[in-house]
């Protein structure tokens, strides 16, 4: 909350900056001299010049300062603690902190522990007060070397302006940051499971249980990292789902777009995008609590052997989520077929269901198949309604009766609750995100390719 | 944009009549045997419209099934969670023993907060059904009272000192088993218990309870300002809403300001040239990436590289800003773009700089689009729940959450949980979570439909 | 022979009626026709006969309703939501809005070739066979072989692309890729065809052939064409029609309009004073 503080005090410093900038200007007016800009103008430089250095070095110490004090707290450890294996050295500091927060009572019997809590606490009193004196005497410098910018000469618009264009530049580059980070923490800690599991059994071994140890003699694990029953599951359930979806939302989309009155239109087209709008965890509770039963005691009803857990009705409960994706990207589809093609249809003699099926979907069909990619994309990337209806079973099986998992199942799995870092069992999560992550990106780009073709050929 | 094109205009009557009309489209001899209007002609085109019905019905029936899908979702979910807003009470005639429930007899809060309310109720109900004799009898007796009972008991006493010393009728809440039976969740089995909960004894004393009105539905006052709990009766969705609240507040916060500058830079400043193409492209891949990825940044960037708190509010923002980011400068660039050329001009022709057009002219036309943009992917994050899990919110927290780093769970997080739980009174509560949820999207989307409706304006 | 046409007068004066051929029967009569766009009234009481086996062109400066005009032929304003048709149309004797009538037989036998080439994004064959398929001409695929061959011939198309048929119709040039559309719309066998400005987007080489063709086919079908191009209408047509602003001015043998016209607006517009 300190943090928060000084952004407070900050921002006080920003407004007394652009009053004060504002002042000179208008001071230097009133002795008869015009200055170059709008006394705003200068006033906003002065803001700008003492918040956004001190700002950064706020941020910079939001983020560095924790694991500043904890390099030191564990380089202030005795000898026998700081070397320690990374895994309990991390739940060592974990417990430090705790105690050190009061949310745990101290541990008086291990007065190294002691010791290291003062010592955490201490740094994090010096870090504190660091960050006040550095930001503060930022803000301050900057204050006064604004104002001490402030003259008639001085072009402050055209400096405001290029300040601003830099920060509009910072802006849009965060998307390709986040996308920077997501490749890079990927990539890291997925090289880090793959030097302890190599990157072919990963791929292709049929079995997996990161649980349990397999083989005793298994190097570093603790289990089987086989990805393959993953896949296949993934793959079965997406494809349910794609059965489900694609046919229901092209068709919804083709009557909606070609034979209902724009009037009904404008009501049922909203009521199917809510099926878009839902949560995702309302589907998994949905597929749970009804689909998954119904499923179930139809199956045997007629005689079959029905998972609890089916593939089935994770699926159809995805498709039906995904009805929505296919009908709204196939609609814009068909519109953007041009209208010459149904007039030169109708006008031989064609009825309204020829001209769709014979030139509208023909003509659209490179469109339709980048919108089925992308839905299937989702379908793949979707976890909230497997986690909660497909379960954990890993098998490998293309009956959709039985219980299969999925890449993003075993994720959720893994990482949720405690984990240690080192252990394979937690890093394969990492290995299961970056496949997850290059196969949709594939299919993105081969999708936006494709729409891309599709757009240029009807301009 | 296009108008849906509906080319035959009478399609009821055609296949009946058309041979009628046809011969009297035939006066003179040349038209007998014109290929379009002879006998096979005819027949053919009967064939045709029926194809054309079968087709017409396959886009009806698709459209039936996602509404029908829609409707059975939100049936199931009211059905199964209204009731939850109503709770079981059970009227008992307790004697506020001093000697019990004010250790120190002053009537301190202090000093009731000591007392044991959970003796005076659990008294009151042995002297309403004497008949209960023996240890088992005893238990199962005092199984219809809900473990926070007396907590609530204690509150009001606190707030009114003056029932200490008297006996008087009092509601207390009811077990969820109880609760479940009077709202008829659960079916009386033939030896006369109930929903495999409750044995016919018990049964026979809820049933007592009913007859002589001492056993009641009322309005369920905890669920909206209780947090998690281990008992579906005490459960609450405030702490989930705060938490979604603080984690919306912190995505918000990110995502609008770095959003729209992102979109002005690169609709209104931007070159064309690589750099903003990669950008672009980008962007577009970024918002098809899978949320549970986003999951898997937040914690090997937040939580592990910068040491930021598990759990907390702030972080489940930072991500979801990550997350939503794409969808809001995709929208504000669609809202940028819709403000017309002429507007730039005219103020370019004032002499105005390229930022001054932007910030006085196109950025608040444009506000009213990216606002609403920004609404629809703020009711997005709220229901994201994957990368919510993989940063720890989802933990089992009482306690309401008081700020942004304080541990906390998010309401869509709270019903995966809940949903985890077997107990039918948990189903109800997951499902009146639910409606809660759903209730604040809509709110949401309203207000964006309320936005774009009073802002719409034609250039 | 041809009675719900006759009793009905003539409500624009300056029709010239005395057709050509008087011994034959019109193809298409038209009486009073009045077409609305919601509030807009585009076409006013227009009454005209349409002959056989002749090219009849419509001439008149830009949004008179020749178009309008042109699409109520085979009612391809249905299509257009805003749009309402009064008055009487007969084809063949026939009308062609009764209710009971159905417009997928009406626009086989009335055939529309459009002012930009459209050929369907599929290959030139399938482009010509889409007609008769859809209506069920013909039974085996040779007898589908030869009437995409033979409409490809009479199209004076089939030399430059028998040896590609497979490859897509949008893949030829402007001016084939019309004709491919008039191959089209003679594949289905119409009785009559309507021309959109056919020629507006090609080159005049190309211009030059579809007008070649035009005299061609006047010999088994009955064409309508909406023209801009005096010239054109006074090479290809035996009739000719002008309107201006919704109204049928004037309408007489082609010669006759272009040497001798009676109103003075037609006058002006074919002398180039306005349009
Ligand atoms: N779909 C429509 N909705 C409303 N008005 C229309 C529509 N189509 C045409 N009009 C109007 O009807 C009038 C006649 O249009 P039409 O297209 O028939 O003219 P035209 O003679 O073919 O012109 P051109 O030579 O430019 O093709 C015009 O004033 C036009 O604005
Ligand atoms: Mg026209």
């Amino acid at each position: 909350m300190t943090a928060g503080v000084l952004a407070l005090v900050l921002c006080v410093l920003c407004f007394a900056g652009f009053w004060l900038g504002r002042q000179e200007a208008v001071r230097i007016r009133s002795g008869g001299v015009q200055p170059h800009s709008l006394p705003s103008y200068y006033g906003s430089y002065v803001a700008l010049v003492c918040g956004i250095p001190a700002s950064l070095a706020l941020l910079i110490w939001i983020s560095a300062a924790d694991s500043l004090v904890r390099q030191f707290v564990i380089a202030g450890l005795p000898d026998h603690l700081s070397a320690l294996p990374e895994g309990d050295l991390a739940l060592l500091l974990t417990d430090v902190r705790n105690m050190a927060y009061g949310r745990v009572p101290l541990n008086t019997a291990r007065p190294e522990i002691v010791g290291a809590v003062e010592h955490y606490l201490r740094l994090g009193e010096i870090s504190r007060w660091l960050m006040w004196l550095v930001v503060l005497a930022l803000a301050i410098g900057g204050l006064l070397l604004g104002r001490r910018m402030v003259s008639a000469e001085f072009r402050a618009r055209n400096a405001v302006e290029q300040i601003l264009n830099i920060l509009l530049i910072a802006s849009s580059t965060v998307a390709v940051l986040t996308t920077i980070a997501i490749v890079l923490s990927l990539i890291f800690e997925a090289l880090r499971f793959f030097a302890k599991v190599p990157v072919t059994e990963f791929l292709f071994g049929l079995t997996w249980s990161p649980q349990t140890a397999l083989r005793a003699e298994q190097v570093g694990a603790s289990g089987a990292f086989g990805a393959v029953p993953l896949i296949t599951g993934t793959m079965l359930i997406s494809v349910i789902a794609m059965l489900v979806a694609v046919p229901t939302g092209l068709m919804a989309a083709v009557y909606m777009s070609e034979f209902m009155p724009g009037r009904l239109r404008a009501v049922v087209k909203p009521v199917l995008e809510i099926l878009a709008g839902i949560p995702t965890v309302v589907y998994g509770f949905f597929a749970a609590l009804t689909v998954a039963p119904l499923v179930r005691d139809a199956g045997m009803a007629i005689g079959l052997n029905v998972a609890s857990q089916s593939a089935l009705a994770a699926g159809v409960v995805m498709g039906i989520m995904i009805i929505p994706f296919v009908s709204s990207l196939s609609d814009d589809v068909l519109n953007a077929v041009p209208n010459s093609l149904r007039e030169g249809s109708y006008g031989l003699g064609a009825t309204q269901a020829e001209t769709i099926k014979l030139v509208l979907l023909p003509a659209a069909l490179p469109g339709i198949v980048a919108s089925v990619i992308l839905a299937f994309s989702r379908a793949l990337g979707e976890t909230m309604i497997v986690v909660m209806a497909a379960g954990l079973a890993a098998n490998i099986t293309i009956n959709p009766l039985d219980a299969v998992t999925t890449v993003t199942v075993h994720i959720a799995a893994l990482l949720v609750g405690d984990q240690e870092f080192d252990s394979a069992k937690t890093l394969s999560a990492f290995a299961l995100g970056l496949l997850l992550f290059v196969v949709t990106l594939t299919l993105n780009v081969i999708a936006q390719r494709v729409v891309k073709k599709y757009r240029e050929q009807y301009e | 944009m296009m108008q849906p094109l509906h080319a035959p205009p009478n399609e009821a009557g055609v296949s009946a009549l058309p041979r009628r009309v046809a011969e009297s489209m035939m006066p003179t001899e040349e038209r007998i045997g014109s290929r379009h209007t002879d006998a096979a002609a005819e027949a053919r085109l009967r064939a045709r419209y029926a194809a054309q019905r079968r087709f017409k019905a396959y886009g009806v029936l698709a459209i039936g099934v996602a509404i029908g899908a829609l409707l059975w979702l939100l049936i199931t979910l009211l059905s199964n969670g209204v009731t939850a807003f109503v709770q079981t009470n059970l009227r008992l005639a307790i004697t506020f023993d001093p000697a019990v429930v004010d250790p120190q007899g002053n009537q301190s809060p202090e000093s009731l907060a000591q007392g044991d309310f959970g003796r005076v109720i659990r008294d009151a109900l042995r002297q309403r059904f004497p008949d209960a004799q023996g240890r088992v009898a005893v238990r199962n007796l005092l199984a219809l009272l809900s473990s926070g009972a007396e907590f609530e008991l204690r509150d009001r006493v606190i707030a009114d000192p003056s029932m200490i010393g008297t006996t008087q009728p009092v509601w207390v809440l009811a077990s969820s088993d109880v609760d479940m039976f009077r709202k008829g969740f659960f079916e009386k089995a033939a030896d006369g218990g109930a929903g495999g909960r409750l044995n016919a004894q018990q049964v026979a004393w809820i049933e007592e309870l009913a007859a002589s009105g001492d056993l009641a539905l009322q309005w369920n006052r905890l669920f909206f300002k209780a947090g998690d709990s281990r008992d579906p009766e005490l459960v609450g969705v405030l702490g989930g809403v705060l938490g979604s609240f603080f984690t919306l507040f912190v995505c918000l916060v990110l995502a609008f300001p770095f959003g729209v500058a992102a979109a002005i830079y690169l609709e209104e400043f931007a070159p064309k040239n690589r750099f903003t193409d990669i950008i672009e492209v980008n962007i577009n891949n970024l918002a098809a990436v899978p949320s549970i990825i986003f999951g898997l940044l937040g914690l090997a960037v937040f939580l592990n590289f910068f040491g930021m708190p598990r759990s907390a509010p702030l972080v489940g923002g930072i991500v979801l800003a990550l997350m939503s980011l794409p969808t809001i400068i995709i929208a504000s660039r669609a809202a940028l773009r819709a403000v017309p050329p002429s507007i730039r001009e005219a103020a370019y022709g004032l002499g105005a700089s390229k930022m001054q057009v932007v910030l006085h002219h196109v950025l608040p036309l444009g506000l009213p689009g990216m606002l609403t943009g920004s609404i629809i992917a703020m009711a997005q994050a709220l229901g994201e729940t994957a990368p919510l899990l993989m940063i720890g919110m989802v933990a089992f927290i009482v306690d309401i959450p008081q700020g942004l780093t304080s541990s906390a769970t998010a309401l869509p997080v709270q019903i995966f949980m809940w949903a985890d739980n077997p107990e039918r009174g948990f189903v109800e509560k997951t499902s009146a979570a639910i409606i809660v949820l759903l209730a604040f999207l809509l709110t949401m989307n309203a207000i964006a439909i309320f936005l774009r409706k009073k802002f719409e304006r034609r250039w | 022979m041809d009675s719900n046409i006759a009793p009905s007068q003539p409500s624009v004066p300056t029709v010239v009626s005395p057709p050509m051929l008087q011994n034959e029967p019109p193809a298409i009569a038209a009486r009073t026709v009045n077409v609305f766009y919601g509030e807009k009234h585009a076409l006013k009481d227009v009454t005209i006969d349409i002959y056989r086996r002749q090219v009849t062109a419509f001439i008149g400066p830009s949004g008179c309703g020749k178009s309008t005009f042109l699409r109520c032929f085979n009612r391809m304003n249905d299509i257009i939501e805003t749009c309402r048709v009064t008055g009487r149309i007969t084809l063949d004797g026939g009308d062609i809005y009764d209710p009971r009538l159905d417009v997928v037989q009406l626009r086989a036998r009335v055939g529309m070739v459009f002012q930009k080439p459209n050929p369907f994004p599929k290959s030139i064959y399938d482009n010509i066979a889409y007609g008769p398929r859809i209506h069920g001409l013909t039974t085996s695929r040779k007898e589908l072989d030869n009437v995409v061959e033979q409409s490809l011939r009479r199209a004076a198309l089939w030399d430059e692309v028998k040896d590609r048929l497979s490859e897509p119709g949008t893949a030829l040039s402007g001016g084939q890729q019309q004709r491919l559309c008039i191959a089209r719309a003679i594949a289905v066998s119409p009785d009559v065809i309507l021309m959109d400005e056919p020629c507006s987007a090609l080159d005049p080489i190309a211009t030059a052939k579809i007008e070649e063709l035009m005299d061609e086919l006047r010999q088994d079908y009955t064409i309508i064409i909406v023209t801009h191009s005096m010239q054109q209408a006074a090479r290809v047509s035996q009739r000719t029609a002008f309107f201006h602003l919704g109204e049928l001015v004037e309408v007489g043998p082609t010669e006759e309009i272009f040497t001798r016209p009676q109103d003075k607006r037609t006058q002006d517009y074919i002398t180039g004073r306005f349009g």
